[in-house]
């Protein structure tokens, strides 16, 4: 959208749906998904893939023209992380990072401490750091702080599509930010991308509620037209919330059902 | 020096597949040729041997699963062929899976694919985690249910391709022990294949099937290139001692947080755990994470895998599709067939793969069973669809 452009780390996307790619039951079926949600940024776990790898998934995104975003996805410190992000980077030559650091592999939660952390030495090192983060709102400002150039609360889990659970931090989080707030897992169906962008973000990332969808193209569909729809109605603005009813059909001008005065 | 040989069917691949194809097309009377290394090797040497048509049904590949399922009724009568031809034993068990989940998440999704294997027509019964412990005492108390599918069996795919390396050789098959460096083509038409140490092997037909390496022959036109890609699996060899005998009685397979393990008891004792599935090129590395995930995921099904010894650890390369489907019949180079892309079914798709490609090579058309794997489409299919 012209008129309304989606600026992270310096580049315009006109897609504001950034896509991953774990759990696609093929290659083909994440093609065709991929083109369906028009995704412009895809996340790919350097852990998982391999640059030098003919056929695989960087190909398909190169195929689609589609912007590879790097992922240290399965990292539990933040020297793995830095590893992994500069690894990415001599590979794919490129400074963007989505910053993962799990907790634990029961929640995948993010380790804020160790993600501060390496969020710090990224930026410092010259990388454009998305980090995957709680819906903390401290912690997201810190983020900030550090310079990183996008933050990316989780809705919930990632993978347990439970959607937001945290409406309001979420809320808190967008008021506070000075760069893009981007949901980051939890997603689970449409109406959960939809509320993201209603509440202000700036964007919305997913991979499982697409690729694990039983029809997953169906899906990417669906998420493309649910993160359009939401970001209109925040620009939009909703109107506020009643108790009571209030009309939406003036009533002057209307016949009267008057059984004493007959309209004709 | 250059010498020539020629055949009316050059195999270029000497895995179960190659060899497969090679056999049956032998039997038919075409004068038959394998070119391969090592015959009997490729990824049947790492592979587990699951014939899991039931228990690895996806969304989406119902036409797969077709294939599947028509090779899955051959094994049988496949397997006792092969046994009457060689003498070997294959190690073919008809021994079931059950696959069951760990905890509330897993138990989801394995109904969730119970109830595509009912809507599919395939049988398949729902257990309830005591049950399942009751088939198989060894399984952790936490199981909360599972699948019973009594028609997916397993065979030992080292057996199985030594006994179809004995076989070739028994129906005159020969095997030119070196590696395939180039198709020839002659006047548009595949003529044979240059060999890396000079030798020229002529043929009527030339049939790729080398696995994961099947999209890297040199010389093969670009509209008959395979779109094949190496998908690395790691798998561990346990063995149960004799007292500990049987452990396990038949496949038990797991959705564990998402990630996929199954343990597979052989009669000899071997207990195979897999597998990873990783994107990295021709990497077969084993490594300390792949291990540790096999072992962590397999321990948390079956506590007492940790007694036994752990006697193999190995990484093969799966040759993957674009839509996880083999690739099966004649190109749009004259002359060159494909036999490929089976990822992770190539042991379970061996016989239906070798009387399909007999077909093939007699007819000079794939049968109807086989018809959705012509590699023709992959040609002008990505470029139709356009998302609304």
């Amino acid at each position: 959208m012209a008129d309304d452009p989606f600026v992270l780390g310096g580049t315009t996307y006109s897609s504001r749906l950034i896509m991953g790619t774990g759990g696609a039951p093929s290659l083909d079926v994440l093609e065709r998904a991929l083109l369906a949600s028009g995704t412009e940024l895809t996340t790919v776990a350097m852990r998982r893939v391999s640059p030098e790898a003919h056929g695989s998934v960087l190909s398909v995104l190169h195929k689609l023209g589609i912007r590879v975003l790097p992922n240290t996805a399965g990292c539990f410190t933040a020297g793995e992380a830095v590893l992994t992000a500069r690894l990415a980077r001599e590979a794919l030559g490129t400074d963007l990072v989505k910053l993962e650091v799990i907790a634990d592999e029961r929640t995948l939660l993010p380790d804020p401490i160790e993600l501060l952390d390496a969020a710090e030495i990224l930026v410092d090192d010259g990388f454009t750091v998305l980090p995957y983060t709680n819906d903390d709102p401290v912690l997201a400002r810190k983020l900030q702080d550090v310079g990183c150039a996008a933050i990316m609360p989780l809705g919930s889990p990632i993978g347990s599509g439970l959607g937001i659970r945290n409406p309001h931090n979420f809320q808190l989080i967008v008021e506070h930010a000075r760069v893009p707030v981007i949901l980051d897992a939890g997603a689970g169906t449409a109406s959960d991308a939809a509320l993201a962008m209603e509440l202000g973000c700036a964007g919305v990332m997913l991979a499982s509620a697409v690729t694990r969808a039983q029809e997953p193209v169906l899906m990417a569909q669906g998420m493309r037209h649910a993160v359009e729809a939401g970001r209109l109605a925040y620009r939009a603005g909703r109107i506020p919330r009643r108790h009571f009813a209030e009309a939406s059909s003036p009533a002057e001008g209307r016949a009267r059902l008057d059984p004493e005065r007959p309209a004709f | 020096m250059s010498r020539t040989c020629t055949s009316d069917v050059l195999v270029v691949g000497g895995g179960i597949i190659g060899l497969a194809t090679a056999w049956r097309a032998a039997q038919r009377g075409f004068d038959t040729a394998v070119v391969d290394p090592e015959p009997g090797g490729g990824a049947a040497r790492v592979a587990a041997g699951m014939l899991a048509a039931v228990t690895e049904l996806h969304y989406g590949e119902q036409t797969l699963l077709g294939l599947n399922l028509a090779s899955a009724r051959r094994y049988p009568d496949f397997a006792a062929e092969l046994t009457e031809v060689t003498g070997l034993d294959l190690g073919y068990r008809r021994c079931g899976t059950l696959a069951v989940a760990l905890d509330a998440d897993d138990r989801a999704h394995l109904r969730e694919l119970h109830a595509l294997q009912r809507q599919s027509g395939l049988e398949s019964e729902w257990l309830s985690g005591r049950d399942c412990r009751r088939l198989e005492p060894m399984l952790a108390p936490g199981v909360r249910g599972g699948l019973r599918v009594d028609g997916d069996h397993q065979i030992d795919p080292r057996r199985l391709a030594r006994a179809l390396v004995a076989a070739c050789e028994r129906a005159g098959v020969v095997f030119h022990r070196m590696w395939a460096e180039r198709l020839s083509v002659v006047r548009e038409r595949a003529a044979g294949i240059r060999a890396a140490d000079g030798t020229e092997l002529a043929a009527e037909r030339v049939v790729l099937a080398a696995g994961s390496l099947s999209g890297r022959l040199a010389g093969v036109p670009d509209e008959a290139l395979p779109p094949v890609r190496p998908v690395k699996g790691q798998v561990l060899r346990l063995t149960v001692p004799k007292r500990y005998a049987p452990f396990l009685n038949r496949t038990v397979r797991a959705v564990v947080r998402g990630s996929h393990v199954y343990l597979v008891p052989r009669e000899n004792g071997e207990l195979v755990v897999g597998a990873t599935s990783e994107e990295l090129g021709w990497d077969t590395t084993v490594t300390a994470g792949g291990v540790y995930e096999l072992l962590r995921d397999a321990h948390e099904l079956v506590p007492g895998i940790t007694e036994l010894p752990l006697t193999e650890t190995r990484a093969g390369l799966r040759p993957g599709s674009p839509d996880n489907a083999p690739l099966l019949g004649p190109t749009e180079c004259e002359g060159l067939l494909l036999a490929t892309g089976h990822y992770r079914n190539g042991v379970l798709l061996t016989p239906v793969t070798g009387d399909v490609m007999a077909h093939v090579l007699t007819t000079g058309e794939l049968p109807e069973e086989a018809r959705d794997f012509t590699p023709r489409r992959f040609c002008a299919a990505a470029v139709e669809e356009q998302p609304a």
